[in-house]
């Protein structure tokens, strides 16, 4: 295997993790205020469907980037005003959400199959100016992959550094006691799901905007979940979210290397590469008692008489 | 000591009224508290103390009534204006979050805290207050490495960095070692100096005869009285406390073979804990029938372990496990069980019970291959009825077979509990923490229930935090410490100071001068 194909399969392993990544670190976020969003696959859905919509309408890149962003924070008061105000069932909440994801990005999405657009304009990595043409469009990144290390060192930031952070950590563990201390868990829980669905929609846009450059049903072939499953492979920490995305993306484009150098195996069975990682690592994980996990994650607030 | 009958008030409760669902929590209840004073909130279980002051700190709000603060009335819908008028509080099951540090909890409580955390700025507050009052504690600690009592100080820490004058505790001493509480008190008085106002509130005579200044004495969710503390003695308080007199308990001398096949044996019994927990070693126990075998410690230090491994819910990775003569050494629960060995849990609303589900249906719970009529298509309810009925007769308890657990208090679930777990004739009975949490009543009622099962001859290892309990209850009185047994005593031969110290790992220092 030559240098450039496992410079490939790193450059590949970046450019289909970085959506990962976004939403991983957006769900970091919710779980920590005490949420699971199971219905992420139907946001990122809407979101990349709706982006890559206005790209094609506006012809403008940011413009359609700030829209999945926006939907995607929108598309998460949904799930919000079911689980806070409705106090309905987490689980039950997501699921629903995602099956209406898949229908109404169907509906949105469909006038621009097959659309072309300009992506998100590439920059080469600093200092990489020097290397030949092959290598240098290998680490060519749009400015979401630029951003998205700085994007988790903030939401670190956010989360362990801020007074809001702290607040919002102390609803998703105990929300009486974020209650007592004077703050609405309501409005915390709320605010976190908006940020959340915010980076999750980034992450959407990455996807039809910058790396695939196109929509079609269904793209994100699951992300949602195993977005889910990363948060849980980090530990609810956002720095540790990096090496989970890099991880898991980077099983797939080893698995696309070996299917395109010919290797023996059924090509279905190398496809399922990346999930049985996934599985492997839950099962690891799921042995060590102290997951970390927010003591009060999935649990409804009641609130008080 | 002020002279409060010419000083208003720093807050006064007039008329306040609070309905829950099922009962009146509190009817039309007025309540003057003091600065530099400690005022003691007395009553049963259930009597409206812990409701008044939620109220009070925002956390529920008033059906009906007025406080005030200095005199001027003001309004606290929620925790967030408690904060604002200086009040603070400390609910009974202590609300400090694990996962945090002790600096990060006690942040969250700060009124002044920036937009950016500084955690070197949070901690140097922390560590200032807590020399002042002799409250050390490591704020980069995590809060679930900390024993209960050093909890106790982070919230109280917690309350004087948010700033507050009042202070209110609901039962801080319930989890406390004997010395932990004195120390307590010791803290309370220095802030009483300092102006505070501290409310404290409690079932424990003893406590608020020690330390209060003035004593208010709920029932039923009215003021049943109010004393200064030169007015009160034992008798008015259990008067003013309780309707009818108490009967205390009737203990019989029992009847015990010392020589017969011991109900329950332990035999080295060593078991292994990540995490949290506390390993067991080297635990040799025998219960004999007809005998009560107390076990003392503070909580954490393998109470539960113990009661897991007899119970069959924790594996011993050595050793073994005998029932009358009979090895069964990591058999199931169902296995126990069948064999008659009975559990009644700290905690009977999430151990012992299913909320939602009536009492009749929670009675047959332990004993389904029992009541299973059909091949386990159809239960024989008539059958779980009568069995009740029988024990609840002899056990004077009231029971209502149609009500929904949770719907019940927690001195009634609690009965409900012991009737189940003592219908059967069990052999040997595991109590753990019996009465924690329950009035004087449920308490009595409770550790009766024991008495008898023990004439009838079954064996009892009774854990316990309460010692007066213990040295009253117990034959046998063992002190677990680290996971070990460090001390076998016959009750009279020993004193509480000295059960004290080995509960808390510490030498014994003096003898019996208590």
């Amino acid at each position: 295997m030559s240098l450039l194909s496992i410079l490939g399969v790193l450059s590949s392993a970046i450019f289909s993790g970085t959506s990962l990544l976004y939403t991983t670190l957006g769900e970091v976020i919710g779980q920590r205020s005490g949420i699971v969003n199971l219905g992420l696959e139907g946001v990122l859905l809407v979101s990349a469907s709706s982006g890559f919509a206005v790209t094609v309408i506006t012809g403008n890149p940011f413009l359609g980037l700030l829209a999945a962003a926006l939907i995607g924070g929108l598309t998460n008061m949904i799930l919000g005003y079911l689980v806070i105000h409705r106090k309905a069932n987490q689980l039950a909440s997501g699921l629903a959400l995602m099956f209406f994801g898949f229908g109404l990005s169907a509906l949105i999405g469909k006038p621009y199959v097959g659309a072309r657009i300009n992506g998100l304009p590439r920059i080469p990595l600093p200092g990489t100016s020097g290397l030949p043409q092959l290598y240098t469009s290998l680490f060519s990144f749009d400015i979401l992959i630029h951003l998205s290390i700085p994007t988790a060192i903030l939401v670190w930031w956010i989360l362990f550094r801020t007074r809001w952070g702290l607040g919002l950590r102390a609803v998703g563990e105990n929300a009486d006691t974020a209650f007592a201390s004077g703050r609405d868990p309501r409005l915390i829980r709320y605010q976190a799901l908006f940020l959340s669905g915010l980076l999750a929609g980034l992450g959407a846009a990455h996807l039809s905007i910058a790396y695939t450059m196109n929509w079609t049903e269904y793209m994100t072939a699951g992300r949602g979940f195993i977005a889910v499953a990363l948060v849980i492979f980090s530990r609810w920490h956002p720095m540790r979210a990096i090496v989970g995305a890099l991880v898991f993306s980077g099983a797939v484009a080893f698995q696309l290397l070996l299917q395109s150098s010919g290797v023996q195996v059924s090509p279905f069975l190398l496809d399922t590469i990346p999930y049985v990682l996934t599985i492997l690592v839950l099962i690891a994980w799921g042995g060590n008692r102290r997951q970390s996990a927010p003591a009060s994650l999935g649990c409804v607030y009641h609130g008080t008489e | 000591m002020p002279n409060p009958q010419n000083q208003t008030p720093m807050i006064a409760l007039r008329g306040v009224t609070k309905r829950f669902p099922m009962t009146l929590a509190n009817d039309h209840i007025d309540l003057d508290i003091f600065g530099s004073e400690i005022h003691a909130l007395l009553g049963e279980n259930g009597a409206g103390k812990s409701t008044l002051m939620k109220i009070l700190f925002g956390f529920y709000r008033a059906d009906a009534g007025e406080i005030q603060l200095n005199g001027k009335s003001i309004t606290i819908r929620s925790p967030r204006d408690a904060h604002e008028y200086r009040i603070g509080m400390v609910f009974q099951d202590l609300n400090l979050i694990p996962a945090f540090s002790v600096a990060e909890n006690i942040a969250l409580f700060l009124p002044d805290l920036k937009a950016v955390l500084k955690p070197q700025e949070i901690d140097e507050r922390i560590n200032e207050v807590s020399k002042q009052y002799g409250l050390e504690v490591n704020p980069r600690a995590l809060v679930s490495q900390l024993s209960i009592g050093e909890q106790q100080k982070v919230e109280i820490l917690k309350l004087l960095l948010s700033n507050a004058r009042l202070l209110i505790l609901d039962e801080p001493t319930r989890v406390l070692a004997p010395h932990e509480v004195e120390a307590l008190f010791g803290v309370l008085d220095n802030l009483r100096k300092d102006g505070y106002a501290i409310v404290l509130i409690t079932h424990k005579l003893k406590e608020v005869l020690e330390c209060a200044d003035r004593i208010t004495v709920l029932r039923g969710g009215r003021v049943a009285g109010s004393l200064l503390r030169a007015e009160a003695t034992e008798e008015k308080l259990v008067a003013l406390m309780f309707e009818k007199e108490l009967s205390g308990l009737k203990i019989a001398e029992p009847k015990r073979d010392e020589m017969s096949t011991p109900v329950l044996e332990l035999r080295g019994v060593e078991t292994y804990v990540e995490g949290a927990g506390m390993s067991l070693k080297g635990i040799n126990l025998q219960i004999r029938p007809g005998e009560i075998v107390g076990v003392a410690g503070v909580s954490g230090n393998g109470q539960k372990e113990l009661c897991d491994v007899v119970l069959g819910m924790e594996l011993c990775v050595r050793g073994e496990k005998y029932l009358f003569g009979k090895n069964l050494t990591n058999r199931p629960v169902g296995a126990m069980r069948k064999n008659g060995v009975s559990f009644i849990p700290e905690n009977p609303l999430a151990m012992a019970s299913v909320p939602f589900m009536t009492v009749l249906e929670n009675m047959a719970l332990t004993q389904t291959w029992r009541y299973a009529r059909n091949g386990g298509f159809a239960m024989d309810w008539g059958v779980v009825k009568a069995d009740i009925q029988q024990t609840a007769k002899r056990l004077e308890f009231p029971v209502n077979f149609y009500t929904i657990a949770k719907s019940l208090s927690g001195g009634n679930l609690q009965r409900m509990v012991i009737l189940r777990e003592m219908t059967h004739d069990p052999r040997l009975i595991v109590a753990s923490y019996l009465t924690r949490g329950l009035d004087v009543q449920s308490a009595l009622a409770a550790r009766q229930a024991l008495i008898q099962a023990r004439e009838g001859g079954a064996g009892v290892l009774l854990v316990s935090e309460d010692l007066e309990e213990l040295f009253t209850l117990s034959d046998r009185l063992l002190v677990l410490y680290g996971g070990r047994i460090v001390g076998e005593f016959k009750p009279p031969e020993t004193d509480i100071y000295q059960v004290g110290h080995l509960m808390t790992g510490s030498k014994v220092e003096h003898v019996a001068n208590g």
